[in-house]
């Protein structure tokens, strides 16, 4: 189980968090056109890299925050984790 | 019949304590302090069972973890547990064992039949020989393999042990406690850290229990016990014996179980079988020992032949003796601690090595005391059938490829050593690399990759010396890491026989024109042979010698064959160990319950009951209730002996005729408040909301990105900034997370505040041709009138003191209103409705009539929105709008989104009249048309009409709008059913909507 620090509550267990995915994917504007591929690439294509992996996370059953995590994917190893308005 | 092998002093069990027990049904008696394992040796009884395969006739092989033979069927008044591993188990009074994987007994097994047909069962045979005809693996191959398999038998009733879970943090967590882990304890503990010290025996002191060695001038047991002392008195020390760490897991989580119960006498009813511990750690130091190797050779699996570290220790610590004639047969100096107790305790052992010499202290104390020392001698083989008799031994020549003579020599215990297994397991699971280390023949840790560091002789140091001097300095370290401090303890003298190097040769070779089986993996039963023919047949992955062979696999997991598997692949493949490489270590280190991984999340798992704040009226009122999610709710309120069905018939028709009135305070209810509330909703919701005025209410629908419809509900405007959705009752939490996702991580800029207030509103659906007028009784103040407050009309109101809101929105298609106030008003609210609604027929209705109410005007509810429809399917192509983007807009132009025939909602009615469709049935054009039958849809809802008294259903069917007016089929092979249907429109209750308007 990982042991994940939200920036607003500080080290938790995994099992107060939900996974959100990709932290590198950016969702098209409203009102914009998008391609079908775009569109597709948005959606459904996700990288799943082994290693250095950018994502979000939602503190669900904490302070219900959204906020980015880096981690490895094949370690499960930690470096940072960050508000969403900071660098990670 | 008395304990003969019982030595008259000597172990540490209380001899004024006797304890009966039975196994194989006969009586026998040990001591208190015992375990299973070493009760049944004071007795001689040395056959426990038979192997997997071949049945083989099998005995003890260690006294610890390492026991890959005896593990036994436990039996108590209520229930029975197999594997129990009878090394493992402490005996209690009155246990009763039973021998496994053996019929009808382990004396007479007739599965041993398997072991002179041993030529037809090699390496792979299941999966060379069940692979045809195909079809007879179902009914003959596999139950013939599951019953030949199965190596103990499943209890049948359900655990009625309860088993506890516990979350601990600390700063040191050390694992054994063996001399090198109570150094690291205790000088991390007196450096300041929060330390556990977890060991799996119920004896602390690891090696030092069975070692004649001094530390500080005492005893090493003695300073075991004044250092466990010492540690229990210190406030900042946990320490647990029989507590097996079994599991290192990411980010230094460490899971333990502790045995808690089986070896109480007299447990108490809430007493705990085991505890789970899940502990975070800062710093683990993992002295985890080492396990020795059996050696192999010629039918060396027999009865009696065991490792000569178990010997001595049933010998030391239980005053055991495994055999009155003994044989060591060693390839180190290990095993002459074994013969100079045998020795001491008057027996003659005679040790065959395999070494021309050794200079240890160990020979020569052994030599001075008169033991028979055969050098360049190794067994051959053994003989005796239940157990070990005799073995034939021999002088190896030159080059170690056979014997230069062979004499037969009687024995009635083997015991053996082939040197020592580092125990890595953990250290690897932690995600660690091994490397070979030459000198012992043996993986060991290499660098570090969480915070663990390993001690002792699980990283090959293989002296107490070395041992104290390596925990004293690393528990100083990782303490002084966390706690800053500087208190650094002194290491005590200490005292032991000095050793010299092993032999390498492990392996011994067959005499000519002999082909005796030489085990390697005794639980798996798995043989030289074995190997050898994996790699003939081109295996050459030691992953994959490992599921061919099936070497080091189930709940042993390698622990005494593991190394001696990978060595003799390396010897056939001609290269070296770290060319070949090891196995992954997975965790549990040791097989662990079931019962122990749920803990007390049986039941409900821990999960709250969500009651309505009129939940005690509706218990009073025969109300059934049915899980929603967390959420009792009404089902129907059963009067006589009516079914659900009456039930729900009686309520709906009440709603229709005049009026009811259900608990609708499980819908989720979220408050939206911020300047751009209408904007946010704009985006989230499919259809258009800028505009919508205050006091009214709107139904929403929202998508996934991907198109698919999410949820439903209605969300009406208080004020300018402010909104009230509604979300099914299903989907509240996951509303509520997606609206947080975009709100924090997509539209940042909004101005929306968004929060949970299911819980904070009781509400009520007044629905039925009466509700205007009770409306009207219970707000004489307001003006209820269709013109003051139409359908989606929304105002605020004082029922009597208690403030509420009004909003006029219906579920059942008919008139209706719903009332919210806070939940401590919720009782208040029901009964005053009811009071004055008495006069027009008031009656609750559950979710069964409910459901009828809604599936007859075909509402869709979460049954239909299933994760596979677009809102079109759902003929809600009038909530798109075509003015604004929204989330999942962009995904319903797909090809696949656009098709013309895809499935869509339509009702069906059985052309019968009278036969209900069960839900989940497919419907088909041909009802006998051959398997699989192609598919045209499915029946999503089914109810009985109240309006036109015969069944209807709704379905999802494909091109279903062109399909009204068809007679199709729905076939439910689970229910046995083929009913005849005609399609019709999903709106078969006032279709264009005018009740609700009334
Ligand atoms: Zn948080």
């Amino acid at each position: 189980m990982l042991e994940i620090k939200c920036p607003y509550c500080g080290k938790r267990s995994q099992n107060e968090f939900s996974y959100g995915g990709d932290a590198a994917v950016k969702r098209p504007e409203l009102g914009k056109e998008v391609s079908d591929k775009e569109w597709d690439n948005f959606v459904y294509l996700r990288k799943n890299p082994r290693g250095n992996h950018r994502e979000f996370w939602h503190h669900v059953a904490g302070c219900r925050q959204w906020f980015k995590v880096l981690r490895d994917t094949s370690t499960h190893e930690i470096f940072k984790t960050a508000r969403l308005d900071e660098e990670l | 019949m008395t304990q003969e092998y019982r030595l008259k002093k000597n172990g540490y069990i209380n001899r004024n304590k006797k304890i009966s027990f039975k196994f194989n049904g006969k009586k026998y008696f040990g001591f208190e302090g015992d375990t299973l394992a070493s009760a049944l040796l004071a007795n001689g009884v040395h056959l426990v069972g038979r192997s997997f395969k071949y049945h083989r006739p099998r005995g003890f092989l260690g006294a610890g973890v390492d026991e890959p033979n005896a593990k036994f069927q436990l039996y108590s008044k209520e229930t029975t547990e197999p594997n129990i591993v009878a090394t493992e188990i402490e005996l209690v009074e009155g246990l009763v064992a039973k021998s496994q994987n053996c019929w009808p007994s382990v004396n007479f097994d007739f599965g041993a039949i398997n072991n002179l047909l041993s030529k037809i069962f090699p390496a792979g045979f299941y999966y060379k020989t069940f692979m045809w005809p195909k079809n007879f693996w179902y009914k003959i191959y596999e139950p013939i393999i599951r019953r030949a398999a199965g190596l103990g038998i499943a209890p049948m009733k359900p655990d009625n042990d309860r088993y506890e879970h516990k979350f601990e943090f600390c700063d040191v967590l050390v694992v054994g406690s063996g001399p090198s882990g109570l150094a690291g304890a205790l000088a991390a503990a007196k450096n300041g850290a929060r330390v556990i010290l977890a060991e799996d025996k119920s004896r602390f002191g690891g090696s030092l229990l069975n070692d004649e060695v001094t530390i500080g001038n005492k005893k090493g047991k003695d300073w075991a016990d004044e250092t466990i002392l010492q540690l229990k008195s210190m406030s900042n020390v946990i320490v647990k014996n029989r507590s097996q760490v079994f599991g290192y897991y990411d980010h230094n989580m460490m899971v333990m179980i502790e045995r808690t119960k089986d070896h109480i006498e007299k447990p108490t009813k809430y007493t705990p079988r085991q505890k789970l511990w899940y502990i975070r750690t800062k710093e683990t130091i993992l002295s985890t020992g080492s396990i020795e190797r059996p050696l192999v050779f010629g039918n060396n699996d027999r009865p009696g032949i065991m490792l000569a570290s178990a010997a001595k220790e049933y010998l030391k610590t239980y005053g055991v003796l495994v055999g009155k004639k003994p044989i060591i047969f060693s390839n180190n100096d290990g095993a002459y601690d074994l013969a100079i107790e045998f020795k001491k305790n008057g027996i003659d052992p005679l040790v065959i090595d395999i070494r021309e010499k050794s200079n240890s202290t160990a020979v020569k104390e052994a030599k001075n005391l008169g033991i028979d020392i055969k050098f360049s001698h190794a067994i051959a083989n053994t003989n005796g059938y239940k157990k070990v008799n005799s073995a034939t031994i021999g002088k190896l020549n030159k080059d170690k490829t056979g014997y230069e003579n062979l004499e037969n020599v009687s024995c009635d215990c083997i015991c053996v050593s082939g040197n020592w297994t580092p125990t890595v397991h953990l250290s690897s699971q932690s995600g660690n690399k091994l490397k070979f280390q030459e000198k012992i023949d043996a993986f060991v840790p290499e660098k570090s990759k969480q915070n663990e560091s390993t001690v002792g002789s699980a990283k090959g140091i293989f002296t107490l010396k070395e041992s104290l001097e390596d925990g004293f300095k690393l528990g100083y370290e990782l303490s002084n890491k966390i706690t800053k401090k500087n208190i650094k303890s002194s290491i005590p003298p200490s005292n032991e026989r000095n050793q010299d190097r092993h032999d390498k040769f492990w392996c011994m070779p067959l005499p000519k024109n002999k082909d005796y089986k030489r085990c390697v993996d005794f639980q798996n039963d798995v043989y030289v042979s074995d190997i050898e023919l994996a790699v003939r047949e081109g295996f050459r992955s030691i992953e994959h010698v490992k599921r061919y062979t099936t070497l080091g696999m189930a709940t042993d997991q390698g622990k005494t064959s593991n190394l001696n598997g990978l060595q003799l692949v390396s010897n056939i493949e001609k290269k070296i160990i770290p060319e070949v490489g090891h196995t992954t270590f997975r965790p549990p280190y040791t097989p662990i319950t079931i019962g122990a991984i749920v803990g007390r999340e049986v039941g409900k798992h821990y999960r709250p009951t969500r009651k309505s704040p009129m939940h005690l009226w509706h218990e009073k009122n025969n109300a059934v209730f049915v899980d929603a999610g967390l959420w009792l709710r009404p089902r129907y309120y059963k009067q006589g002996n009516e079914t659900l069905q009456d039930a729900a018939k009686r309520e709906a028709t009440n709603v229709r005729n005049n009026i009811g009135i259900c608990d609708v305070t499980s819908l989720g209810k979220i408050d939206i408040k911020g300047s751009d509330s209408a904007e946010f909703l704009n985006r989230i919701y499919t259809n258009a909301w800028m505009k919508l005025p205050v006091g009214k209410a709107r139904y929403g629908v929202m998508l996934r990105e991907d198109g698919i419809v999410f949820d439903d509900g209605t969300t009406t405007r208080i004020s300018e900034n402010h909104f009230h959705m509604t979300t099914t009752t299903a989907q509240a939490a996951n509303v509520l997370s997606h609206l947080e996702y975009y709100l924090q991580v997509v539209w940042p800029d909004l101005d929306v505040n968004v929060l949970s207030t299911t819980e904070q509103w009781a509400g009520v659906a007044l629905a039925g041709p009466n509700s205007r007028n009770l409306l009207g009784k219970l707000f004489p103040n307001i003006d209820v009138s269709n013109e003051a407050l139409p359908f989606m009309g929304f105002k605020k109101g004082d029922l009597f003191g208690v403030p509420a809101r009004i909003f006029r929105i219906s579920f059942s298609g008919e008139l209706a209103f719903e009332i919210n106030v806070e939940s401590g008003y919720g009782i208040f609210m029901w009964e005053k409705i009811m009071e004055l609604g008495k006069e027009m027929n008031i009656e609750p209705y559950g979710t069964e009539a409910l459901s009828t109410l809604r599936i007859e005007m075909g509402h869709v509810a979460g049954s239909e929105i299933d994760g596979r429809v677009i809102p079109s399917d759902l003929s809600l192509d009038g909530m798109i709008s075509k003015k604004k983007d929204f989330i999942g807009k962009r995904s319903l132009n797909r090809q696949a989104f656009v098709e013309l025939d895809r499935e869509k909602i339509v009702g069906v009615v059985p052309i019968d009249k009278k036969t209900m469709i069960p839900e989940g049935s497919h419907l088909v054009a041909n009802r006998n048309a051959s398997l699989p039958n192609p598919k045209l849809g499915h029946i999503s809802a089914s109810c009985w009409s109240v309006e036109y008294n015969n069944p209807f259903s709704l379905a999802i069917l494909k091109d279903g709008k062109k399909r009204i007016g068809e007679k199709l089929y729905a076939l439910s092979p689970l229910k046995n059913k083929s009913i005849e249907v005609e399609i019709v429109s999903s709106h078969y209750v006032d279709p264009k909507g005018e009740r609700v308007r009334s």
